[in-house]
């Protein structure tokens, strides 16, 4: 009963908010391209469906690329790091000044060394960028968040550095790097985004194109589908993460 | 004698002094409860004999291997992620030893800790007694010279942690590894041991030591007997002087 209460209770809301939203667009006789009314925004997304889902999966495609990119090169570091604190202390620093630049910043600079016909490397790149961070950052704190009487018994029976990085730290660290992947997904898609609105152009034909497209043609309810599919992209990454996340931990066994 | 401690003292930095000067020796196939209060260095006792940590000033040795030594603590340490089978094979697989060896040792290990049938189960599907037989188990399958146990039956209720104390008794018969056992439980410590090392409270010195005179392995029927009386006793009142003389 609850469960039902906890899905209809948005739901509610999104429906009580579309019928303000559609009645005040009508009443108030607002132009459809300053503000379409939500009638419009679902006709538009009915007859430019296909393309969107196309754009939409272009986008996927690229944010899971660089997702995969940036788990391979955060993962690497982070286990170099545990064998080495020096190592560790040298990253983590460098790690967070990446992290605490705006990516809008860090995108044209991208899209240079990515090369002006290559859009889709800037945006896997920049997926990379703001992927890697929430990746490195759990699994380095997970390769240290282990159970220091297990600590001792490997120790007890003379396990080597690799063995204890790759026997005991890494399945330690693994809902860490687990909840670290499930954060940096939903970054990827941003970057995925910001990417190809600073691209500016065609050539990744993600759904950011679709938006600035729309937009520079005045048609504001194909901008309103291209968003909302964005947001439906969004929700589907994060509900996938999330189901990943449960079932590893479930696997891994977490009680 | 297979390990000892000479006026061993352990120093932390900024915590101060956690035990010491404390000497025991410990010979093979003897079984010594160290009791104490709650913070009086027990623990670190055990990691000094483990070879785990080193004594600040004074002497910590062991005459066997590091392969020879076993510990069990107070929860029983199970990798999550692993089946209690792989639990226990920890040990031998860190060893390098084969795989069909481990398999059989494994098993063998886990019918001894009268648990032949939780192998593929994950510790979470473990109730807490099994999980600390399991434990046992990976203690016992590299069958130890010196097995170390801290505390392990502390979180335990009553009737698991007897049944418990009789398998550690059936165990220590079937191989005599010498066992070094650290409780706060005076009765446990006469049950188990053939003398109990009294702690004063933190940092721990040796206060009394005190023989059981009883042959090992004892039946249940000593915990009624006026030896296990008296020795209780004993060992109860010189932790109240040792507790009276601290404070």
């Amino acid at each position: 009963m609850r469960r039902l209460g906890d899905i209809a209770a948005p739901l509610a809301l999104l429906a009580a908010l579309c019928l303000g939203w559609e009645a005040a667009c009508r009443l108030l006789r607002v132009p459809v391209y300053f503000l379409p009314p939500p009638s419009a925004v679902l006709a538009a997304l009915w007859s430019r469906a296909p393309l969107l889902l196309e754009s939409a999966l272009n986008t996927l495609e690229m944010a899971l690329l660089g997702l995969a990119c940036a788990s391979l090169i955060a993962m690497a570091v982070a286990l170099a790091a545990g064998l080495h604190r020096l190592l560790e202390s040298a990253v983590r620093p460098l790690a967070v000044a990446l992290q605490v630049t705006p990516v809008v910043a860090i995108a044209p600079l991208v899209s240079i060394w990515a090369g002006i016909d290559h859009p889709e490397r800037a945006v896997i790149g920049l997926a990379v960028v703001v992927a890697f961070f929430p990746i490195l950052s759990g699994a380095m704190t997970g390769l240290k968040a282990v159970d220091p009487d297990l600590q001792r018994l490997f120790r007890l029976y003379g396990a080597g550095r690799l063995q204890t990085l790759f026997g005991l730290q890494l399945p330690s660290a693994a809902p860490f790097v687990v909840e670290g992947h499930r954060v940096a997904a939903g970054l990827a898609v941003i970057g995925a985004v910001v990417a190809e609105f600073v691209a500016g152009s065609g050539g990744t034909q993600g759904l950011a194109w679709r938006i600035l497209e729309a937009g520079n043609r005045l048609r504001t309810a194909e901008m309103f589908a291209a968003l909302l599919m964005l947001a439906i992209l969004g929700l589907v990454v994060h509900w996938a993460m999330a189901a990943a996340e449960a079932w590893i931990l479930r696997r891994w066994g977490a009680r | 004698m297979i390990a000892h401690l000479r006026d061993a003292v352990v120093d932390y930095p900024g915590r101060g002094r956690a035990l010491g000067p404390f000497s025991l020796s410990i010979e093979p196939g003897e079984i010594v409860a160290v009791a104490g209060p709650s913070g009086c260095g027990k623990s670190t006792a055990l990691r000094l004999l483990a070879g785990l940590e080193s004594p600040t000033s004074g002497v910590a040795g062991r005459e066997v291997g590091r392969g020879a030594t076993s510990l069990v603590f107070q929860a029983p340490t199970l990798m999550p992620w692993a089946t209690a089978a792989a639990n226990v094979a920890l040990p031998l697989k860190l060893e390098g030893l084969d795989r069909s060896e481990t398999a059989r040792r494994v098993a063998g290990a886990l019918a001894r800790a009268r648990v032949p049938d939780v192998g593929a189960a994950l510790p979470r599907q473990l109730s807490g007694g099994m999980a600390m037989r399991v434990s046992l188990a990976r203690a016992v399958v590299t069958e130890p010279e010196l097995l170390l146990l801290d505390e392990p039956f502390a979180a335990l209720d009553a009737i698991t942690r007897r049944a418990l104390v009789e398998d550690v008794h059936r165990l220590w018969t079937e191989t005599r590894p010498a066992i070094v056992f650290v409780t706060h439980d005076v009765e446990e410590a006469v049950y188990l041991a053939s003398r109990v090392v009294v702690l004063t409270p933190g940092p721990g010195r040796a206060a009394a030591e005190i023989g059981v005179d009883a042959p090992l392995p004892r039946p249940e029927a000593f915990r009624t007997s006026a030896v296990f009386r008296d020795t209780v006793e004993r060992v109860s009142s010189a932790l109240a002087t040792a507790m009276g003389e601290a404070a």
